[in-house]
C-alpha cells in the first residue's frame, strides 16, 4: 500500500540539499558576473544638485556608473503603483534612480557596475554628491501636522483616507450604558530576512532574451515588471526564484528599483550582472512596517457585550506607496477578529514621511502579520479594558462577544482586500477559547500567582486571539506530469522561502497519483516552468496552489486510468493505483505501470526507455479515432487553476505567562501556548514549525526589535547590533494545540497557517504585562527601560 | 590608481588544499564562496552578528566574515559542505536538522550546523537549555529555534547510537 | 559592506611589528572581531593593517611573579578555559562569559578588547578594578602603562600612534579575595546597558576591602572604592549615582541605567563575598 501522506509529518524533501551547503541562492549564483553597488542617500529629503564622478572613475575595475539621467525609455518612468485602490487618493512611487530628489534615507542614486562588489563599492566612495537639504518629515505626529511636505504635490502629506461603516457605531456607543476611549500605538519593525534582496541578470544577445534570477516572492511578478520596463515580449523573459533566505513580505514588493536597473544594465552591458543587497541596504532601502496609531471608542453593555466600536488610526506608510495601501485595510478589515460587536465604524488615514516605503510584513509571502498585529493589539487591548472596567475575567468578555459556530459562515459586512465581501467560513471560537484556558491553567492562574508572590516575584498571564484571513486569490495554478521514466513532475508558479512546499505539494500529489512520494520532484517559482501566478502572500501557498495541484492531478490520475482501462480492457471505475502500479481492484495479477500509462499516453513511441519497451505489449486507441483523438493532448499530465470565491479564514488564541523582575523590570517568559485552526493540515510538522517562527517574530515585535528613527529620519539601529532580533536565549518554547474545522471552501479542506505565530504578539504580552504591573499598556513594543520609566510615572502620579 | 596587490592564499578545505589570488581585504567569507565557489557559507549581515558564514578554523567555529583570508593562509577550514559523511550521506548534525525539521529557508542553517558540529566535540550530552546556550550566537529568523534545539540532543543521540559521522 | 583597500603586513616579529606601526595611517589586527566591522561598513580605513597573529610569542598565558600574563594574541576563549586564569584571576573569566558568543571569543583576544578601550567592553572594567599593567612596545623601546592612565575616552587609550601592545598583566589576587562580574543587557552576549566588576577583601568572614569598576555608564570604566559605604545600600548608592554619568540612548534611559548600576553594585558585591568565602572554603 502506498502509505497516505496527507496529514502526516513528512521530512522535508528541500532539506538534505539545504543542510549539506547545496541550496542555491542568490548570491551563489553569478560568480564571474559583474557587481553592482549603489550610493544611497545619507539625507531623508533633499535636493540632489550636482553629481560628481571625477574621482570614481579613475578606479581600475570600474565598468560603469549610471544616474537618473542615464536611465532609457521607461526605466526613466517612475515606478509602477502595483495596487490602487480607491481610497489611495495620492499614491506615489519614486524613480529606479532618484530623480532630482530623494525622499528618505537610503534611495538609490547612482548605480555602480564594476568587476566585483568590493571594487564597486571602492567606487561609489568616490563619488560627490551634493545636496540641498530640506526639512524631513518623521513620525506620524509631524506627517499630521504637515508643516513640511513628503511630496510637494501632497502638501498635507495624506496618501490615502477611508471610512468604513457597519451600522451606527457613533450612535451605538452615545446610548450605550457604558464608554471607553483608548489610545494605542505600534512601531515600526521590519521583515529581516536572514537574505537580502538580490538580482542576477543574463542577456542574450543572439536570441535578444532576458534571463533573471530574483530572490523574490513573485518570480511572475518580477518577469512582467522587468519585461514592461525594459519593453521587452514577455516571452523574451523569463525569472527565476532560486532557493529563498526567508521574505516574511519585504520580497513580495516589485519590481524594486534594483529589478529594473539590473537588468537594464546587463543588456546594456551584454553581461552578467548582480546584486547582492546587503544588511545596511537592506535596513534603510527595502520595507518596513507597522506605525500605527489608533483611538478607540467603545460602548458596551453591563455584560461587556461590544455595542458599538469606533477605530480612527493613522498608519506612516513612509516616502512611497507602491504596494498600495494595503497594510491599513487590512487592520480596517481584519481587526474584529472573532467578535461582532453590534455596530462597527473604522477610519483611517494613511501619510507620507521621510522614512522607508512599507510592505507588508508577514502578511505577505512567508507572511508574518501584515497589518493584523496592530488590528488585533488595537481589538485585544480593547476587550481588556472592557474587562478591567466592568471587572470581568478577560476571557469571559471575549468569550460573550465571540462569533458563534452556528453562526457560520459569519458575513462581517466589510469589503475584504481581495475586494470580496468579507465572510469568516469556519471556525469554533469558544472551543478554541476552552482548549486554551485548558492548556495555559488559566482558571488556576491566581494561585500561581500568589505562590510566586510568596516568593517575592512578580508575574502576569495575557490572552489574545485572532482570525486571519488566509488563500486569498485571485488564483494560482499547478502542473502535473509523469515522465516515462515513473519521475512526476510538479510546477507551480508562486515561490519559496523555506515553507516546505516541495514536500507538501509532493504529498499531496503522492497521495492523489497513489505514487512514492519519493518520485515527487515540484519546482515553485520558475516562470520558465509555470508562467501564471500570483504569488506567496498572506498564508495563501497551501490553499491556492496545493487545490490547484491537487486538481491537476486529478487530471493526471483520470486520464491515467482511462488509458489503464483500455490496456487491461477493464472498467477505469475498477482500477486503482497503488506504490505506482495501476490495478484492478481485488485482482492484483492484472496491472499497469503509471511509467506505462505515460508511454501509452504519447502515440510517439520511441522505445528509449525500460518503460516504452514494457508498453509495447498494450493496445490503446480507438482506430476509428485519429491517434490524438480532439479532445485529447499527448502526454501524462494536467494542468488547473485554482480560484476560490473568498479567502479562507483560519484562527487562533494565545496565552502567555510572564515574570517581571522587579528591580529592572526585564520581561521573562514562563510559558507561551497556542491554540489555532488552520483547517486540515497537510504536514503537521511543518505548521507547527511556522507557528515557533511566527511566534518567535510575534515575541521580537513586541520585546525586542523596532525601527528607530531621529528627528532627521536617520535610522539608528541600521544593524544587527542595534536592531535586536532575538537570539534562541530570548525566544520560549511554544506549546502548541491545535484544532481542525475544515473549510468548506476547497477541494483540500485547508486554510493556511504562515502568519498563525506573529499577529497576537504585542496584544498578547501588553495584556501580560498589564496584568502584571496593573497599569494600562498602550503602547508597543516596550522595553525594560520604557516599562521601568512608565511604572516611575504612574507612582508619580498615583 | 594602481592595481590591488594579490596575495596567494593556501588553506586545505574541507580536506583539500586550496588556493588563489585574492586582494587582503578579501573576506574569509567571500573567499570560499567566490574565489573557491563553495557558496554552502552564507553571509547574513557581514558584521559577525548573525552567523550564518560560521566555519570551523583549526576545528573551531569562527565568524567567516570577521576574518581576512590572507590572515590564516595556511590554516584548515572546515566548511557546512565538509561535514557531509565520505559516502555522501548527511553528516550527523545535518541528519538532525532533517529529522527534526530543523530548518526552514535553510539560509542560516550552515552557520548553526558548523557551531554545533564543534559544540558536540566538546560537550556531548547537553541538556536542552545549554542546547539553547550553545546555539545564543546565531540567528534564524524562520523557526523560532525550538526545532533547531530539538536538532542538537536528536544529533547528540544519534552520536550516542553510534550512527556514522566522518567528521 | 566590504572593507576598503589597505596595504597588508604580516610581521615576523616584536619590532617588525613596531616598525610596520610607524607608517601613517596604520592599525594592528589581532582578533579582528570589532576592528573587522568597522572595515566592512567603511566607519575605519586604515592605510596599513599590521596583522599580529603570526607573532606567536604573544599567544600566552603565564604567571610572571605575583602577576598573569596574558598576550596580545591570547583569544578570549584560551583566557575563558585556562587554569591560571580560574586560580589567580577568577574576575577575567567572570567577565569572559558576558563577552559576545562563544564563537567571536574563538578569535577575539582579550588583551585587543582593553586595547579598543570600548566603554561598554567588560575586560576593560576588569583591567581598570584590578590596576593591570598594560605593556606596550614601541621604537624607543617598551613601556608599561596603568589601566588608570591607559583608559582616555571612549574608544580611545594612552596609546600612541606606532605602539602596539604585546599583552597585559594582571595582579594574582589570593583567596582572600572575591570578585564578581554582573550586567544587563538587552539580548544575551549584546554590550551591557550597564555593568559591574566587585572586588572584595574577606578576612576572617570580616570585608577588609571593597571596590567596584562601572561600565556601559560613561566613557571610561568608572572605579569606585566603596569600602567606606558597602554596608548601607542607600550610602553605597548615592556615593555610585553621584560619580557616575550615564547617556539615554534608544535601548534606555540614563534613568534607567542608573536604577540598573544601583541594583548591580549590590548583586556584584554580595556575589564577590560570597566568592571569596567560597575560595577560602
Amino acid at each position: 500500500m502506498t502509505t497516505k501522506s496527507f496529514g502526516e509529518p513528512i521530512l522535508r524533501k528541500e532539506d538534505p540539499r539545504l543542510v549539506s551547503g547545496q541550496g542555491r541562492y542568490l548570491d551563489d549564483l553569478g560568480h564571474d558576473a559583474l557587481a553592482a553597488a549603489f550610493l544611497r542617500s545619507p539625507h531623508a529629503s533633499a535636493r540632489i544638485l550636482d553629481i560628481d564622478v571625477t574621482d570614481a572613475l579613475e578606479v581600475p575595475g570600474l565598468i560603469g556608473i549610471y544616474t537618473y539621467e542615464d536611465l532609457e525609455g521607461r526605466v526613466a518612468e517612475p515606478l509602477p503603483l502595483l495596487i490602487p485602490h480607491p481610497a489611495l487618493l495620492n499614491g506615489r512611487t519614486g524613480y529606479p534612480l532618484a530623480n532630482e530628489y530623494v525622499r528618505h534615507v537610503g534611495e538609490a542614486i547612482v548605480m555602480v557596475i564594476a568587476e566585483d562588489r568590493y571594487v564597486a563599492e571602492d567606487v561609489v566612495d568616490l563619488i560627490k554628491v551634493s545636496y540641498e537639504i530640506l526639512k524631513p518629515v518623521v513620525g506620524i505626529e509631524n506627517a499630521k501636522a504637515a508643516h513640511n511636505a513628503v511630496h510637494p504635490s501632497v502638501p498635507n502629506n495624506v496618501s490615502a483616507h477611508s471610512v468604513k461603516e457597519v451600522g451606527d457605531a457613533r450612535a451605538m456607543i452615545e446610548s450605550a450604558p457604558h464608554k471607553l476611549s483608548l489610545d494605542l500605538f505600534i512601531e515600526r519593525s521590519a521583515c529581516s530576512p536572514l537574505e537580502g534582496k538580490g538580482v542576477y541578470a543574463i542577456w542574450e544577445e543572439d536570441s535578444q532574451e532576458l534571463r533573471l534570477w530574483s530572490s523574490t516572492q513573485t518570480s511572475t511578478g518580477v518577469r512582467a515588471a522587468v519585461a514592461a520596463k525594459l519593453d521587452l515580449p514577455l516571452q523574451k523573459v523569463e525569472c527565476i526564484a532560486p532557493d529563498v533566505g526567508g521574505g516574511f513580505g519585504v520580497k513580495i514588493m516589485h519590481p524594486w528599483p534594483e529589478e529594473v536597473l539590473i537588468p537594464w544594465a546587463a543588456r546594456k552591458l551584454k553581461r552578467p550582472v548582480k546584486w547582492s543587497e546587503d544588511r545596511r541596504e537592506h535596513f534603510i532601502s527595502s520595507a518596513h512596517e507597522r506605525a500605527q496609531e489608533h483611538h478607540i471608542e467603545v460602548g458596551f453593555d453591563e455584560e461587556g457585550r461590544i455595542l458599538g466600536l469606533d477605530v480612527t488610526f493613522f498608519h506612516d506608510n513612509g516616502a512611497y506607496t507602491p504596494y498600495g495601501i494595503i497594510i491599513p485595510l487590512i487592520t480596517s478589515t481584519q481587526l474584529l477578529g472573532p467578535y461582532k460587536p453590534a455596530s462597527y465604524r473604522v477610519e483611517f488615514t494613511s501619510l507620507f514621511t521621510n522614512t522607508v516605503l512599507v510592505i507588508p510584513y508577514r502578511g505577505a509571502g512567508r507572511p508574518r502579520g501584515a497589518g493584523r498585529p496592530q488590528g488585533v493589539f488595537a481589538m485585544e487591548r480593547t476587550v481588556d479594558a472592557i474587562a478591567k472596567y466592568l471587572k470581568l475575567d478577560r476571557t469571559v468578555v471575549r468569550e460573550r462577544n465571540f462569533i458563534q459556530p452556528h453562526e457560520m459562515p459569519y458575513d462581517l459586512g466589510l469589503i475584504f482586500q481581495d475586494g470580496r465581501p468579507l465572510e469568516y467560513d469556519s471556525g469554533d471560537f469558544p472551543a478554541s477559547m476552552a482548549m486554551l484556558k485548558k492548556m495555559v491553567g488559566w482558571d488556576d492562574f491566581e494561585t500561581m500567582r500568589s505562590e510566586y508572590a510568596a516568593m517575592g516575584r512578580k508575574i502576569g498571564i495575557g490572552v489574545a486571539c485572532y482570525v486571519e484571513g488566509t488563500g486569498v486569490g485571485p488564483y494560482e495554478g499547478g502542473f502535473v506530469q509523469v515522465e516515462t521514466s515513473g519521475r512526476i513532475n510538479v510546477a507551480t508558479g508562486l515561490t519559496s522561502q523555506g515553507q516546505g512546499h516541495q514536500t507538501v505539494f509532493a504529498q499531496i500529489v503522492a497521495d492523489e497519483l497513489g505514487v512514492p512520494i519519493e518520485d515527487v520532484f515540484v519546482t515553485t517559482g520558475d516562470t520558465r516552468r509555470f508562467p501564471y501566478a500570483v504569488g506567496t502572500f498572506a498564508s495563501r501557498a497551501a490553499v491556492m496552489s496545493g487545490n490547484a495541484i491537487a486538481l491537476a492531478a486529478r487530471q493526471v490520475r483520470d486520464k491515467a486510468l482511462r488509458l489503464a482501462g483500455e490496456a487491461l480492457e477493464c472498467d477505469p471505475q475498477d482500477l486503482e493505483i497503488v506504490d505506482g502500479i495501476i490495478r484492478v481492484k481485488g485482482d492484483h495479477t492484472k496491472s499497469i505501470a503509471l511509467k506505462t500509462v505515460a508511454v501509452l499516453s504519447n502515440p510517439l513511441r520511441y522505445a528509449f526507455d525500460e518503460s516504452a519497451k514494457a508498453a509495447t505489449q498494450f493496445a490503446v486507441g480507438d482506430t476509428s479515432k485519429p491517434p490524438v483523438p480532439e479532445d485529447q493532448e499527448p502526454g501524462l499530465e494536467g494542468k488547473d487553476y485554482y480560484s476560490p470565491m473568498a479567502s479562507t479564514f483560519a484562527n487562533g488564541m494565545h496565552a502567555v505567562i510572564i515574570e517581571i523582575l522587579p528591580e529592572t523590570a526585564e520581561v521573562k517568559i514562563l510559558r507561551y501556548v497556542v491554540v489555532h485552526d488552520c483547517g486540515r493540515v497537510i504536514n503537521p510538522m511543518i505548521v507547527e514549525g511556522q507557528i515557533h517562527g511566527g511566534v518567535a517574530q510575534g515575541v521580537a515585535g513586541a520585546l525586542y526589535e523596532r525601527m528607530a528613527y531621529d528627528e532627521s529620519g536617520q535610522l539608528q539601529n541600521a544593524s544587527f547590533m542595534d536592531f535586536l532580533m532575538p537570539y534562541s536565549t530570548e525566544i520560549p518554547t511554544v506549546e502548541a494545540g491545535h484544532l481542525e474545522t475544515p473549510s468548506p471552501l476547497n477541494p483540500l479542506g485547508i486554510k493556511g497557517a504562515g502568519e498563525a505565530g506573529v499577529i497576537p504578539g504585542s496584544a498578547v504580552f501588553a495584556s501580560a504585562i498589564e496584568d502584571a504591573e496593573g497599569f494600562e499598556i498602550r503602547r508597543m513594543p516596550i522595553s525594560p527601560s520604557e516599562l521601568w520609566e512608565l511604572r516611575r510615572t504612574m507612582k508619580e502620579n498615583a | 590608481m594602481n592595481p590591488e596587490e594579490l596575495f596567494l592564499v593556501e588553506l586545505t578545505v574541507n580536506g583539500t588544499p586550496l588556493s588563489a589570488r585574492v586582494p587582503a581585504r578579501r573576506l574569509l567569507s567571500d573567499f570560499l564562496r567566490h574565489d573557491l565557489r563553495l557558496t554552502g557559507t552564507h553571509v547574513g549581515c557581514e558584521h559577525g552578528v548573525c552567523g550564518a558564514c560560521t566555519i570551523l578554523l583549526e576545528g573551531k567555529p569562527v565568524r567567516g566574515c570577521l576574518i581576512f583570508a590572507v590572515s590564516v593562509a595556511g590554516s584548515a577550514v572546515t566548511t557546512v559542505e565538509g561535514l557531509v559523511n565520505n559516502d555522501g550521506t548527511l553528516g550527523v548534525v545535518q541528519r538532525a536538522f532533517h529529522e527534526s525539521h530543523g530548518l526552514q529557508c535553510g539560509f542560516c542553517t550552515p552557520g548553526f550546523i558548523t557551531t554545533i558540529h564543534a559544540y558536540l566535540k566538546e560537550n556531548p550530552h547537553p541538556t536542552e537549555e545549554e542546547a539553547r546556550e550553545a546555539i545564543a550566537g546565531n540567528l534564524c529568523r524562520c523557526t523560532g529555534y525550538q526545532n533547531i534545539i530539538k536538532s542538537v540532543l536528536r544529533a547528540a543521540e544519534l552520536i550516542d547510537s553510534g550512527v556514522r559521522d566522518d567528521h | 559592506m566590504k572593507p576598503s583597500r589597505f596595504q597588508y603586513v604580516r610581521p615576523r616579529s616584536i619590532p617588525e611589528a613596531v616598525m610596520a606601526l610607524q607608517r601613517h595611517n596604520s592599525k594592528v589586527l589581532a582578533g579582528g572581531q570589532s576592528l573587522t566591522p568597522l572595515l566592512s561598513m567603511r566607519l575605519a580605513s586604515p592605510e596599513v593593517l599590521v596583522d599580529i597573529n603570526g607573532l606567536t610569542e604573544l599567544s600566552g598565558i603565564e604567571l610572571r611573579g605575583s602577576e598573569l600574563w596574558i598576550g596580545a594574541i591570547a583569544r578570549h576563549q584560551e583566557v575563558l578555559t585556562h587554569h591560571l586564569v580560574q586560580t589567580h584571576v577568577p574576575l577575567i573569566q567572570q567577565a569572559l562569559g558576558y563577552v559576545a558568543h562563544p564563537v567571536i571569543r574563538n578569535r577575539g583576544t582579550s588583551v585587543g578588547s582593553i586595547a579598543h578601550a570600548d566603554p561598554a567592553g567588560e575586560l576593560t572594567a576588569v583591567a581598570a578594578l584590578l590596576g593591570a599593567r598594560i605593556h606596550v612596545s614601541a621604537q624607543q623601546g617598551p613601556r608599561e602603562i596603568l589601566a588608570a592612565d591607559f583608559f582616555v575616552g571612549p574608544l580611545e587609550s594612552a596609546l600612541q600612534h606606532g605602539e602596539l601592545v604585546t599583552g597585559v598583566s594582571f595582579p594574582v589576587l589570593d583567596a582572600t579575595w572575591g570578585s564578581s562580574c554582573q550586567e544587563v543587557s538587552r539580548r544575551h552576549g549584546d554590550y551591557a546597558l550597564a555593568g559591574v566588576c566587585a572586588l572584595v577583601q574577606v578576612l576572617d568572614g570580616r570585608i577588609m576591602a571593597a571596590r567596584i569598576a562601572i561600565f556601559s555608564v560613561a566613557g571610561t570604566p568608572l572605579v569606585i572604592d566603596v569600602m567606606d559605604v558597602h554596608e548601607d545600600h542607600e550610602k553605597l548608592n548615592l556615593k555610585v549615582q553621584a560619580l557616575i554619568d550615564p547617556d539615554t540612548d534608544i535601548h534606555a534611559t540614563a534613568d534607567y541605567r542608573r536604577q540598573l548600576v544601583k541594583t548591580l553594585v549590590v548583586q556584584a558585591l554580595t556575589e564577590a563575598r560570597v566568592h571569596a568565602e567560597l575560595r577560602q572554603s
